[in-house]
């Protein structure tokens, strides 16, 4: 057993209602307790769909155990497909009826329904939400993909890529597509089929028609494309264009497999972001401590914008799926921090305390920890909320996505004018710095908690030099103590006063 | 899959020459499950810890239900069940054990703990009385441990809370033999209504007032021959059974919402306590009067809309009682998972007849039933709000019902807007 209090991730049978929810002309009929229900509010209220998601449960009871819930499915199975008509049913358990064995995969076959029937076996005491999205979409397209298809010739037409790995209650990808869409556009390319999001069981049929893959999320597409790459000799593309030298490179490669010329697309889509961050206000990026975690895929590019596109000092590292340890492990020697691959949000809670980072880049379980101790934070991947599905166009991917997420990091952070203001006007007695900045909200100044509780046992303060901490600027007053205390305490002094404070600042000076 | 009976009205033992029919359903439900109680039975008992013994599914449930109420360690938590304890490569009661231990080490401030069944360790057969039981021997002196069902096979939402309280009654000291009469609370209130309900008991007279949940489960009221007990919730059957089953009483009243509500339930107690009429009334008008005039507000968007109710909270039919009797609206149909047919005896001969009341769940059948009445405002959950309002119908969360203070005089003005706002939102907008 395992103690858990938030998690990253849902059971995988959640994974499989992303797909299915993602897709048109597909229904879903899990086997699964009333309670399990509680999955249709991630897509209607977090997403704001304006459908129900195509899921039909069955939702035995205690009463029903032992004796007829393999009836209960069957007439579910038979019900959902006179009623939804879909081009392609998935079946499935959820944890519990995993455990009754009612072998969903042979009740749907003896219906002998009109429909395609993909039988999923996701277990849930072993697995995932990512790997079930990405197990059940890869069997969707292992049995429904057409595999006599191939590419036409190419002479005398625009090369064809598939986008996969888009899905429902996916951070931004929604925008993405449109944004990676409008790239090979630019470059003479087109789109054969985005899946799973918006595509139907035809569709599916069809990706061979396609010359290229483009994985967009490994964690989603992965599984899918590397069977297309065995079964029908399709190329995959794995670099994913978030962040301006991502994009770059990913064009390159494009360019490369579909044979078209790189430079249209890099001439005529160039973003602001570099011009941005080169300009004089950016200079107080840079080495600002950031500490980041999401999904690896996420997490990784995020590391790569925050060293090479924004100057700024990576001081933790990690992802909650271990399925791309591998992959985690490498881009963290590369920044040379320790990798933090695990799914208990508590550990990373007690990273983020002890790295004491100037900007948290995370989920929303680290924008939670990041606003309890006041540091700023910007949302770069699942799991989501409501608010990360913004009415606005707000890719992640591709030149635009760059200028999104130099605003959507810079923001939180105290900017380069305003930080030399508060300097300058801190000893003003009309100049109140309990208000905070104006870039933070309230709350997060009104809990401070990073600059409260001095452990017990630590090395008191005098008077003095409270007094003199209370001059320093919030934003940085909880690291200056965390910093004066800890150094106090290496140095074995009694007492902290003013020399010892100043003795600190020198100290960790960068 | 489904049964659909329309039984003999139902004898409601009143004068009510029709009483209303009821259509029985089985199939999909979309409702909680238990579990979700967890997410104010933590807020009210500061004391206590829940443990749920479950799956990652059920961890998944609580932290999205919670939504936005993300504490830094908030007073439940999930024990997983993973691979090793199905396959027997653990002990699952060692497992359990090894984490309590940890937990209470941590949080050493912990007085009761309970173990919450799911699906998944009832399925397994997983003895959580027994470990209770165990655990309790080895902790009891600092932190007692109980256990009940939060699990969707066996509870429904709001049963969840019944099914906590019921595993309470046990553990609540014998009252003495011969004492005075004392009235017991039974229902998880926030604080700011239970404290009215106090002091408006107290200016009654009636000062022997207890609660349960009690806000620190350390000092549990005592029950006995001599308790009388009013429940302020409509879903809590097991744990009045329990009451009784130890002696206590229940006074038999409608349920506190509305002006009328609120009288009749404070009136219930008044009369088991011997308070004079007079007294009572005058006690009581102010709170009364200030109620009529809160609802006013919104009798005039409300006064014969069509309103239907899918079953949720079995709260439905005291609701749908307060917004036909109270402000003119027009019960189409009323849902509920669980009709109590005892303890809604009061509040069923009240609604208009002619009302449809449907016990039990078939979704599909349900909502093209909706599309056909079309009521003004539907009750639902959160997973179905969205998609008919795309189509066209108002709506209101169910669960926001359960979250938020709507008992009482002083809330019957906010639990009035509640259903308004949705609709006058709807006249307002012109995108
Ligand atoms: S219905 Fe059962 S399995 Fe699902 S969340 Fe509730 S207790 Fe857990």
């Amino acid at each position: 057993m395992q103690l858990a209090v938030w998690t990253y991730e849902g059971p995988p049978h959640v994974g499989a209602m992303r797909v299915a929810t993602a897709m048109k002309g597909v229904h879903y009929v899990l086997h699964a307790p009333q309670g399990d229900t509680y999955a249709d509010l991630l897509f209607t209220m977090i997403e704001r769909r304006d459908r129900r998601p195509p899921v039909t449960y069955t939702t035995f009871q205690a009463r029903d155990l032992g004796k007829d819930t393999a009836e209960l499915l069957q007439d579910a199975i038979r019900e959902a497909a006179v009623r939804f008509e879909p081009q392609a049913l998935l079946v499935g358990a959820s944890c519990t009826a995993e455990l009754i064995q009612d072998d969903p995969a042979g009740l749907a076959e003896a219906l002998d329904l009109p429909c395609p029937v993909i039988a999923l076996e996701l277990p849930s005491y072993q697995r995932k939400e990512n790997w079930g999205a990405a197990e059940t979409f890869y069997r969707m397209v292992r049995q429904l993909a057409d595999k006599s298809l191939k590419p036409a010739p190419r002479e005398g037409r625009r090369p064809l890529v598939n986008l996969l790995g888009p899905c429902a209650l996916g951070f931004r990808h929604r925008d993405d597509v449109v944004e990676v869409t409008r790239l090979l556009a630019t470059m003479g390319i087109d789109v054969n089929c985005v899946a799973p999001l918006q595509a139907s069981p035809a569709d599916l049929r069809t990706l061979g028609r396609a010359d290229i893959n483009v994985v967009l999320y490994p964690e989603i597409g992965g599984e899918a494309a590397r069977w297309l790459e065995q079964a029908l000799g399709q190329p995959a593309i794995r670099t994913v264009p978030i962040g301006v030298g991502a994009t770059r490179a990913f064009i390159e490669e494009v360019a490369g497999l579909a044979a078209v010329d790189p430079w249209s697309a890099l001439d005529a889509l160039e973003s602001r972001m570099p011009w941005w961050s080169r300009s004089v206000d950016s200079t107080y990026l840079t080495g600002k401590r950031v500490f980041i975690f999401g999904d690896a895929t996420h997490a990784i590019a995020a590391a790569r914008i925050a060293a090479e596109e924004l100057g700024f000092a990576i001081c933790g590292l990690g992802c909650y799926n271990r399925e791309f340890a591998r992959e985690m492990r490498a881009a963290a020697a590369q920044y040379g921090v320790e990798p933090l691959i695990t799914d208990d949000h508590l550990a990373v809670e007690d990273a983020i305390r002890a790295a004491s980072p100037e900007l948290v880049l995370g989920t929303q379980m680290e924008r939670h920890i990041a606003k309890r101790f006041g540091i700023p934070c910007a949302v770069i991947s699942s799991p989501v909320h409501v608010q990360d599905f913004p009415a606005r166009h707000s890719p992640q991917m591709g030149f635009e996505g760059a200028n999104v997420i130099f605003d959507t990091w810079v923001h939180p952070l105290v900017m380069g004018l305003e930080e030399h203001l508060l300097t300058m006007f801190r000893d003003d007695f009309e100049f109140s710095d309990s208000a905070g900045a104006s870039h933070l909200h309230a709350q997060a100044v009104a809990e401070p908690v990073a600059e409260a509780s001095t452990p017990e046992g630590a090395v008191p303060w005098t008077e003095e030099a409270e007094r003199e901490l209370r001059k320093v600027p919030f934003f940085v007053r909880g690291k200056a103590r965390r910093n004066t205390e800890g150094f106090a305490a290496m140095q074995g002094r009694t007492q902290i006063d003013i020399t010892t404070l100043y003795d600190a600042k020198a100290h960790y000076a960068r | 899959m489904t049964v659909e009976t329309r039984l003999a009205p139902l004898d409601a033992g009143c004068a009510n020459p029709a009483p209303p029919v009821v259509l029985r359903e089985r199939g999909q439900r979309e409702v909680f499950c238990g579990l979700t109680g967890i997410v104010w039975l933590h807020r009210k008992m500061q004391d206590a810890f829940f443990l749920v013994v479950g799956s990652r599914t059920c961890a998944h449930l609580l932290q999205s239900a919670a939504g936005v109420m993300i504490f830094a360690e908030p007073r439940f938590a999930t024990a997983i069940i993973e691979e090793r304890d199905l396959a027997g490569m653990a002990d699952c009661h060692d497992e359990l054990d090894r984490i309590v231990h940890q937990l209470l080490e941590r949080r050493p401030e912990i007085r009761t703990l309970f173990l919450v069944g799911s699906c998944p360790s009832e399925v397994i057969k997983l003895d959580l009385s027994k470990a209770a039981q165990r655990l309790d021997s080895r902790f009891g002196g600092r932190t007692r441990v109980l256990n009940y069902s939060g699990s969707g096979i066996e509870t429904t939402f709001t049963e969840g809370e019944d099914a906590c309280l019921a595993a309470l009654v046990p553990e609540m000291p014998p009252a003495e033999l011969g004492s005075a009469l004392q009235l017991l609370v039974v229902g998880a209130l926030p604080d700011v209504v239970e404290d009215q309900f106090l002091r408006l008991f107290g200016e009654l007279g009636i000062d022997a007032v207890r609660c349960l949940p009690a806000r620190r489960l350390a000092d549990l009221p005592a029950v006995g021959a001599n308790t009388r007990f009013l429940l302020a919730q409509p879903f809590l059957g097991e744990t009045a059974r329990a009451l009784e089953d130890r002696g206590a009483r229940r006074l038999e009243a409608l349920f506190p919402f509305g002006a009328e509500g609120t009288t009749d339930w404070l009136r219930a107690a008044a009369e088991a306590f011997g308070v004079d009429r007079m007294h009572f009334n005058r006690v009581v008008a102010p709170g009364r009067e200030r109620a009529k005039r809160a609802i006013a507000h919104s009798h005039e968007r409300l006064r014969g809309k069509r309103i239907t109710f899918l079953p949720d909270s079995q709260l439905e039919v005291p609701l749908a009682r307060f917004l036909s009797n109270e402000l003119d609206m027009v019960p189409v149909e009323v849902g509920t998972p669980y009709l109590h047919r005892e303890l809604m005896a009061r509040e069923l001969p009240l609604l208009p007849q002619g009302t449809r009341i449907s016990e039990g769940q078939h979704l599909d059948r349900q909502l093209d039933r909706v599309r056909a009445d079309r009521p003004d405002l539907t009750v639902c959950g959160l997973g179905l709000a969205n998609p008919l309002e795309a189509e066209g119908l108002s709506t209101k969360w169910a669960i926001e019902l359960v979250f938020s203070p709507i008992h009482g005089f002083e809330q019957a003005g906010d639990l009035a807007e509640l259903f308004a706002r949705p609709l006058r939102r709807r006249d307002v907008l012109r995108v």
